[in-house]
Protein backbone atom coordinates (compact mmCIF):
# COMPACT_ATOMS: atom_id res chain seq x y z
CA UNK A 1 0.00 0.00 0.00
CA UNK A 2 1.61 3.64 -0.78
CA UNK A 3 0.87 5.94 1.74
CA UNK A 4 -0.67 8.18 -0.22
CA UNK A 5 -3.43 5.83 -0.47
CA UNK A 6 -3.45 5.57 3.31
CA UNK A 7 -3.70 9.64 4.05
CA UNK A 8 -6.68 9.44 1.54
CA UNK A 9 -8.31 7.07 3.36
CA UNK A 10 -8.17 8.07 6.32
CA UNK A 11 -8.83 11.85 5.63
CA UNK A 12 -11.68 11.29 3.46
CA UNK A 13 -15.26 12.57 5.10
CA UNK A 14 -14.18 12.72 8.29
CA UNK A 15 -16.46 13.28 11.26
CA UNK A 16 -15.66 15.42 14.37
CA UNK A 17 -13.63 14.75 17.25
CA UNK A 18 -15.05 14.87 20.51
CA UNK A 19 -12.17 16.58 22.05
CA UNK A 20 -13.40 16.29 25.90
CA UNK A 21 -13.45 12.22 25.99
CA UNK A 22 -10.01 11.96 27.44
CA UNK A 23 -11.07 14.25 30.41
CA UNK A 24 -15.08 12.80 30.18
CA UNK A 25 -13.76 9.24 30.10
CA UNK A 26 -11.44 9.77 33.66
CA UNK A 27 -13.70 11.44 35.04
CA UNK A 28 -16.53 9.14 34.89
CA UNK A 29 -14.14 6.17 35.57
CA UNK A 30 -12.89 7.65 38.79
CA UNK A 31 -16.36 8.60 39.99
CA UNK A 32 -17.54 4.87 39.14
CA UNK A 33 -14.43 3.57 40.75
CA UNK A 34 -15.46 5.47 43.96
CA UNK A 35 -18.43 4.57 44.35
CA UNK A 36 -17.82 0.75 43.66
CA UNK A 37 -15.20 1.11 46.60
CA UNK A 38 -17.71 2.98 48.51
CA UNK A 39 -20.07 0.14 47.95
CA UNK A 40 -17.37 -2.63 48.82
CA UNK A 41 -16.57 -1.33 51.93
CA UNK A 42 -20.14 -0.57 53.28
CA UNK A 43 -21.35 -4.16 52.07
CA UNK A 44 -18.84 -6.20 53.08
CA UNK A 45 -16.68 -4.15 55.98
CA UNK A 46 -19.75 -1.86 57.12
CA UNK A 47 -19.45 1.44 58.51
CA UNK A 48 -18.12 2.13 61.68
CA UNK A 49 -21.09 2.16 64.82
CA UNK A 50 -19.71 5.48 66.65
CA UNK A 51 -19.49 7.94 63.95
CA UNK A 52 -22.09 10.09 66.44
CA UNK A 53 -19.17 10.69 68.78
CA UNK A 54 -17.72 14.67 67.10
CA UNK A 55 -14.16 13.43 67.77
CA UNK A 56 -14.65 10.29 66.14
CA UNK A 57 -16.27 12.04 63.15
CA UNK A 58 -13.77 14.42 63.18
CA UNK A 59 -10.68 12.00 62.80
CA UNK A 60 -12.99 10.36 59.96
CA UNK A 61 -12.94 13.68 57.58
CA UNK A 62 -8.77 13.51 58.14
CA UNK A 63 -8.67 10.72 57.10
CA UNK A 64 -11.02 10.78 53.91
CA UNK A 65 -9.30 14.05 53.62
CA UNK A 66 -6.16 12.48 53.06
CA UNK A 67 -7.47 9.74 50.58
CA UNK A 68 -9.17 12.00 48.57
CA UNK A 69 -6.51 14.73 48.08
CA UNK A 70 -4.12 11.92 47.25
CA UNK A 71 -6.35 10.87 44.68
CA UNK A 72 -7.69 14.58 43.87
CA UNK A 73 -3.63 15.47 43.35
CA UNK A 74 -3.08 11.77 41.35
CA UNK A 75 -6.15 12.67 38.97
CA UNK A 76 -4.62 16.10 38.25
CA UNK A 77 -1.39 14.65 37.06
CA UNK A 78 -3.10 11.35 35.54
CA UNK A 79 -4.61 13.71 32.54
CA UNK A 80 -1.79 14.39 31.16
CA UNK A 81 0.05 11.46 31.63
CA UNK A 82 -2.29 9.51 30.11
CA UNK A 83 -2.04 10.56 26.48
CA UNK A 84 0.78 10.82 23.97
CA UNK A 85 4.02 12.83 25.44
CA UNK A 86 2.11 14.36 28.37
CA UNK A 87 4.75 12.90 30.72
CA UNK A 88 7.08 15.61 29.63
CA UNK A 89 5.15 18.59 31.10
CA UNK A 90 4.54 17.90 34.69
CA UNK A 91 5.64 18.48 37.90
CA UNK A 92 5.04 14.30 39.24
CA UNK A 93 7.22 15.34 42.31
CA UNK A 94 3.83 16.62 43.70
CA UNK A 95 2.19 13.65 44.45
CA UNK A 96 4.07 12.87 47.13
CA UNK A 97 3.51 16.72 49.25
CA UNK A 98 0.03 14.67 50.79
CA UNK A 99 2.02 12.21 52.11
CA UNK A 100 4.63 14.72 53.43
CA UNK A 101 2.06 17.13 54.93
CA UNK A 102 0.53 13.66 56.87
CA UNK A 103 3.91 12.78 58.22
CA UNK A 104 4.99 16.46 59.12
CA UNK A 105 1.90 15.92 61.38
CA UNK A 106 2.42 12.60 62.59
CA UNK A 107 5.81 13.71 63.62
CA UNK A 108 4.41 16.58 65.87
CA UNK A 109 1.70 13.88 67.06
CA UNK A 110 4.54 11.79 68.56
CA UNK A 111 6.80 14.60 69.90
CA UNK A 112 3.82 15.52 71.85
CA UNK A 113 3.18 12.46 73.91
CA UNK A 114 5.66 10.31 75.72
CA UNK A 115 7.48 7.66 73.96
CA UNK A 116 5.79 4.80 75.42
CA UNK A 117 2.59 5.51 73.58
CA UNK A 118 4.29 5.54 70.41
CA UNK A 119 3.65 1.53 69.73
CA UNK A 120 0.05 1.81 70.53
CA UNK A 121 -0.22 5.24 68.30
CA UNK A 122 1.59 3.71 65.15
CA UNK A 123 0.44 0.18 65.07
CA UNK A 124 -2.64 0.36 66.94
CA UNK A 125 -4.90 -3.33 66.71
CA UNK A 126 -6.22 -3.11 63.02
CA UNK A 127 -3.07 -2.64 61.06
CA UNK A 128 -3.84 -6.08 59.58
CA UNK A 129 -7.58 -5.00 58.55
CA UNK A 130 -6.25 -1.71 56.97
CA UNK A 131 -3.18 -3.23 55.01
CA UNK A 132 -5.10 -5.72 53.08
CA UNK A 133 -8.58 -4.23 52.89
CA UNK A 134 -6.83 -0.68 51.16
CA UNK A 135 -5.34 -2.74 48.48
CA UNK A 136 -8.34 -5.19 47.73
CA UNK A 137 -10.98 -2.23 47.33
CA UNK A 138 -8.45 -0.65 45.24
CA UNK A 139 -9.13 -3.33 42.71
CA UNK A 140 -12.33 -2.73 40.85
CA UNK A 141 -11.09 1.14 41.10
CA UNK A 142 -7.70 0.64 39.55
CA UNK A 143 -9.67 -1.72 36.84
CA UNK A 144 -12.21 0.89 35.90
CA UNK A 145 -9.37 4.00 36.07
CA UNK A 146 -6.96 1.23 33.80
CA UNK A 147 -9.81 0.92 31.23
CA UNK A 148 -10.28 5.12 30.79
CA UNK A 149 -6.43 5.47 30.83
CA UNK A 150 -5.86 3.18 28.29
CA UNK A 151 -8.24 4.69 25.82
CA UNK A 152 -6.18 8.07 26.11
CA UNK A 153 -2.99 6.13 24.62
CA UNK A 154 -0.81 6.91 26.92
CA UNK A 155 2.91 6.38 25.51
CA UNK A 156 4.63 6.51 29.26
CA UNK A 157 3.93 3.24 30.80
CA UNK A 158 4.61 4.02 34.25
CA UNK A 159 1.36 5.96 33.91
CA UNK A 160 0.24 2.55 35.32
CA UNK A 161 1.86 3.93 38.51
CA UNK A 162 -0.46 7.08 38.68
CA UNK A 163 -3.37 4.58 38.27
CA UNK A 164 -2.20 2.65 41.33
CA UNK A 165 -1.75 5.59 43.03
CA UNK A 166 -5.72 7.17 42.37
CA UNK A 167 -7.23 4.05 43.07
CA UNK A 168 -5.18 3.52 46.60
CA UNK A 169 -5.93 7.04 47.51
CA UNK A 170 -9.88 6.12 46.50
CA UNK A 171 -9.88 3.75 48.53
CA UNK A 172 -8.34 4.62 51.48
CA UNK A 173 -11.28 6.87 51.45
CA UNK A 174 -13.47 4.64 51.53
CA UNK A 175 -12.09 2.90 54.02
CA UNK A 176 -12.10 5.34 56.24
CA UNK A 177 -15.91 4.73 57.02
CA UNK A 178 -14.58 0.94 58.78
CA UNK A 179 -11.13 1.66 60.04
CA UNK A 180 -12.09 1.96 63.92
CA UNK A 181 -8.66 3.47 64.77
CA UNK A 182 -8.21 7.23 65.24
CA UNK A 183 -4.58 8.03 65.73
CA UNK A 184 -2.64 10.70 62.98
CA UNK A 185 0.46 8.28 63.35
CA UNK A 186 -1.32 4.80 62.41
CA UNK A 187 -2.74 6.84 59.41
CA UNK A 188 1.04 8.23 58.41
CA UNK A 189 2.19 4.43 58.36
CA UNK A 190 -0.51 2.38 57.41
CA UNK A 191 -2.80 4.54 54.92
CA UNK A 192 0.47 5.62 53.09
CA UNK A 193 2.08 2.90 52.94
CA UNK A 194 -0.77 0.56 51.90
CA UNK A 195 -1.14 3.68 49.14
CA UNK A 196 2.20 3.13 48.25
CA UNK A 197 1.58 -0.69 47.71
CA UNK A 198 -1.20 0.28 45.13
CA UNK A 199 1.11 2.62 43.46
CA UNK A 200 4.02 0.00 43.21
CA UNK A 201 1.06 -2.43 41.95
CA UNK A 202 -0.16 -0.47 39.39
CA UNK A 203 3.43 0.34 38.12
CA UNK A 204 4.53 -3.48 37.64
CA UNK A 205 0.80 -4.38 35.79
CA UNK A 206 0.88 -0.96 34.17
CA UNK A 207 2.99 -1.57 31.10
CA UNK A 208 0.85 -5.13 30.70
CA UNK A 209 -2.58 -3.21 30.89
CA UNK A 210 -1.44 -0.49 29.53
CA UNK A 211 -0.12 -1.27 26.14
CA UNK A 212 -2.06 0.07 23.05
CA UNK B 1 0.33 21.95 11.45
CA UNK B 2 -1.33 22.27 14.97
CA UNK B 3 -3.99 24.73 12.88
CA UNK B 4 -4.03 21.95 10.39
CA UNK B 5 -5.23 19.65 13.18
CA UNK B 6 -7.26 21.36 14.94
CA UNK B 7 -9.18 21.90 12.18
CA UNK B 8 -9.11 18.47 11.18
CA UNK B 9 -10.42 16.92 14.90
CA UNK B 10 -13.27 19.84 13.65
CA UNK B 11 -14.07 17.78 10.64
CA UNK B 12 -11.95 19.73 8.26
CA UNK B 13 -10.98 16.82 6.19
CA UNK B 14 -8.35 19.10 3.48
CA UNK B 15 -6.87 20.39 6.36
CA UNK B 16 -6.49 17.14 7.82
CA UNK B 17 -5.22 15.41 4.69
CA UNK B 18 -2.58 18.26 4.04
CA UNK B 19 -1.58 17.68 8.07
CA UNK B 20 -1.22 14.15 7.14
CA UNK B 21 0.57 14.82 4.83
CA UNK B 22 3.21 16.59 6.16
CA UNK B 23 3.23 14.23 9.19
CA UNK B 24 4.23 11.84 6.77
CA UNK B 25 6.96 13.43 5.29
CA UNK B 26 8.61 14.11 9.01
CA UNK B 27 7.74 10.43 9.94
CA UNK B 28 9.43 8.96 7.37
CA UNK B 29 12.82 10.90 7.72
CA UNK B 30 12.86 10.04 11.53
CA UNK B 31 11.87 6.38 11.30
CA UNK B 32 14.57 5.95 8.54
CA UNK B 33 17.30 7.76 10.25
CA UNK B 34 16.03 5.60 13.48
CA UNK B 35 16.25 2.23 12.04
CA UNK B 36 19.73 3.49 10.37
CA UNK B 37 20.91 4.11 14.07
CA UNK B 38 19.26 0.84 15.64
CA UNK B 39 21.21 -1.58 12.49
CA UNK B 40 18.20 -2.03 10.52
CA UNK B 41 17.40 -1.57 7.04
CA UNK B 42 15.31 1.16 5.90
CA UNK B 43 12.70 -0.71 4.08
CA UNK B 44 10.75 -1.01 7.30
CA UNK B 45 10.17 2.74 7.36
CA UNK B 46 7.46 2.91 5.40
CA UNK B 47 5.41 0.41 7.21
CA UNK B 48 6.17 2.58 10.28
CA UNK B 49 5.07 5.67 8.74
CA UNK B 50 1.93 4.20 8.11
CA UNK B 51 1.40 2.46 11.04
CA UNK B 52 1.95 5.30 13.22
CA UNK B 53 -0.76 7.68 10.76
CA UNK B 54 -2.98 5.05 11.59
CA UNK B 55 -2.50 5.38 15.23
CA UNK B 56 -2.22 9.16 15.06
CA UNK B 57 -5.56 8.70 12.84
CA UNK B 58 -7.28 6.43 16.10
CA UNK B 59 -5.97 8.15 18.63
CA UNK B 60 -6.07 12.16 17.85
CA UNK B 61 -9.15 12.46 20.42
CA UNK B 62 -5.94 12.15 22.76
CA UNK B 63 -4.45 15.19 21.49
CA UNK B 64 -5.18 18.27 23.94
CA UNK B 65 -5.53 21.42 21.52
CA UNK B 66 -4.60 23.39 23.70
CA UNK B 67 -0.31 21.67 23.83
CA UNK B 68 2.03 21.68 21.16
CA UNK B 69 1.39 19.05 18.49
CA UNK B 70 4.74 17.80 18.05
CA UNK B 71 5.63 16.32 21.57
CA UNK B 72 2.38 14.33 21.13
CA UNK B 73 3.37 13.14 17.62
CA UNK B 74 6.53 12.36 18.69
CA UNK B 75 5.68 10.16 21.54
CA UNK B 76 3.65 8.48 19.16
CA UNK B 77 5.90 7.70 16.86
CA UNK B 78 8.51 6.86 19.57
CA UNK B 79 6.37 4.21 20.89
CA UNK B 80 5.34 2.66 17.94
CA UNK B 81 9.24 2.27 17.02
CA UNK B 82 9.67 0.72 20.22
CA UNK B 83 7.16 -1.33 19.87
CA UNK B 84 8.41 -2.34 16.29
CA UNK B 85 12.08 -2.80 17.17
CA UNK B 86 10.80 -5.22 20.47
CA UNK B 87 8.44 -7.64 18.32
CA UNK B 88 11.34 -8.16 16.08
CA UNK B 89 13.16 -8.99 18.72
CA UNK B 90 16.42 -6.71 17.89
CA UNK B 91 18.42 -4.50 19.93
CA UNK B 92 16.25 -4.28 22.78
CA UNK B 93 14.07 -0.91 22.44
CA UNK B 94 17.01 0.98 23.26
CA UNK B 95 15.71 4.40 21.63
CA UNK B 96 17.18 6.87 23.34
CA UNK B 97 14.92 9.86 24.23
CA UNK B 98 15.78 13.21 22.15
CA UNK B 99 14.43 16.53 22.44
CA UNK B 100 10.85 16.10 20.00
CA UNK B 101 11.92 18.99 17.97
CA UNK B 102 14.24 16.21 16.02
CA UNK B 103 11.28 14.73 14.40
CA UNK B 104 10.29 18.04 12.77
CA UNK B 105 13.63 18.86 11.76
CA UNK B 106 13.81 16.19 9.42
CA UNK B 107 12.97 16.41 5.62
CA UNK B 108 10.30 14.69 3.64
CA UNK B 109 11.08 11.99 1.57
CA UNK B 110 8.71 10.68 -1.25
CA UNK B 111 6.08 8.21 -0.04
CA UNK B 112 7.11 4.44 -0.91
CA UNK B 113 5.16 0.95 -0.73
CA UNK B 114 4.82 -0.95 2.44
CA UNK B 115 4.54 -4.09 2.67
CA UNK B 116 0.92 -3.91 3.63
CA UNK B 117 -1.46 -4.79 1.44
CA UNK B 118 -5.00 -2.41 1.63
CA UNK B 119 -7.03 -5.25 -0.30
CA UNK B 120 -5.90 -7.81 1.41
CA UNK B 121 -6.45 -6.20 5.23
CA UNK B 122 -9.76 -5.02 4.13
CA UNK B 123 -10.52 -8.24 3.28
CA UNK B 124 -10.13 -9.59 7.35
CA UNK B 125 -12.74 -6.99 7.98
CA UNK B 126 -16.43 -7.94 8.68
CA UNK B 127 -18.59 -7.49 6.02
CA UNK B 128 -20.94 -4.49 6.85
CA UNK B 129 -17.84 -2.91 8.09
CA UNK B 130 -15.89 -3.42 4.99
CA UNK B 131 -18.69 -2.15 2.96
CA UNK B 132 -18.78 1.41 5.41
CA UNK B 133 -15.20 1.75 4.60
CA UNK B 134 -15.33 1.04 0.95
CA UNK B 135 -17.84 2.93 -0.35
CA UNK B 136 -17.15 6.63 2.47
CA UNK B 137 -13.53 6.49 2.84
CA UNK B 138 -12.09 4.72 -0.71
CA UNK B 139 -15.21 5.44 -3.18
CA UNK B 140 -15.77 8.63 -1.42
CA UNK B 141 -19.63 8.77 -1.07
CA UNK B 142 -21.78 10.57 1.29
CA UNK B 143 -22.89 9.04 4.45
CA UNK B 144 -25.97 9.42 3.21
CA UNK B 145 -25.64 7.47 0.28
CA UNK B 146 -23.77 4.95 1.89
CA UNK B 147 -26.43 4.22 4.10
CA UNK B 148 -29.11 4.06 1.20
CA UNK B 149 -26.74 1.52 -0.62
CA UNK B 150 -26.27 -0.40 2.32
CA UNK B 151 -29.40 -0.27 3.35
CA UNK B 152 -28.66 0.89 7.11
CA UNK B 153 -29.39 4.28 9.34
CA UNK B 154 -26.40 6.74 8.66
CA UNK B 155 -25.43 6.28 12.33
CA UNK B 156 -25.18 2.42 11.53
CA UNK B 157 -22.45 3.67 8.73
CA UNK B 158 -20.69 5.88 10.78
CA UNK B 159 -20.03 3.57 13.63
CA UNK B 160 -19.17 1.19 10.81
CA UNK B 161 -16.36 3.04 9.45
CA UNK B 162 -14.95 4.50 13.24
CA UNK B 163 -14.92 0.48 13.99
CA UNK B 164 -13.30 -0.32 10.10
CA UNK B 165 -10.28 1.85 10.87
CA UNK B 166 -9.92 0.64 14.39
CA UNK B 167 -9.92 -3.05 13.40
CA UNK B 168 -7.59 -1.79 10.35
CA UNK B 169 -4.95 -0.12 12.79
CA UNK B 170 -5.35 -3.65 15.26
CA UNK B 171 -5.01 -5.76 12.09
CA UNK B 172 -1.63 -3.85 11.00
CA UNK B 173 -0.06 -4.27 14.42
CA UNK B 174 -0.77 -7.43 14.46
CA UNK B 175 0.61 -8.28 11.03
CA UNK B 176 3.99 -6.93 11.91
CA UNK B 177 3.89 -9.44 14.72
CA UNK B 178 4.14 -12.96 12.25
Amino acid sequence: MNTEELIDLLSTNIEPVDAQKVVRNLGVAITAGLVLALLTCIVTLGIRPDLDNPGVFGFLLVKIGFGSVVAFVGWHFLLKHARPGGENQSRIFLTAAPFAALMVLAGVNLISVPASHWGHLIMGEDWLGCLLSIPIIAVVPFAVITWAVRMAAPTNLHTGALAGLVAGGISAAAYALHCPNDSVPFIALWYSGTIVLCTLLGAAFGPRLLHW
Amino acid sequence: MRALMIAGLKGDAAAYRALLSELSGHLRAYYRSKLVRAGRGTEEAEDLVQESLMAVHTRRHTYDPTQLLTPWVYAIARYKLIDHLRQSRSALANVPIEDASEIMAADGEPATESSLDLNKLLARLPDKVRLAIQYVKIERLSVVEAAARCGISESAIKINVHRGIKKLSAVISQEKMK
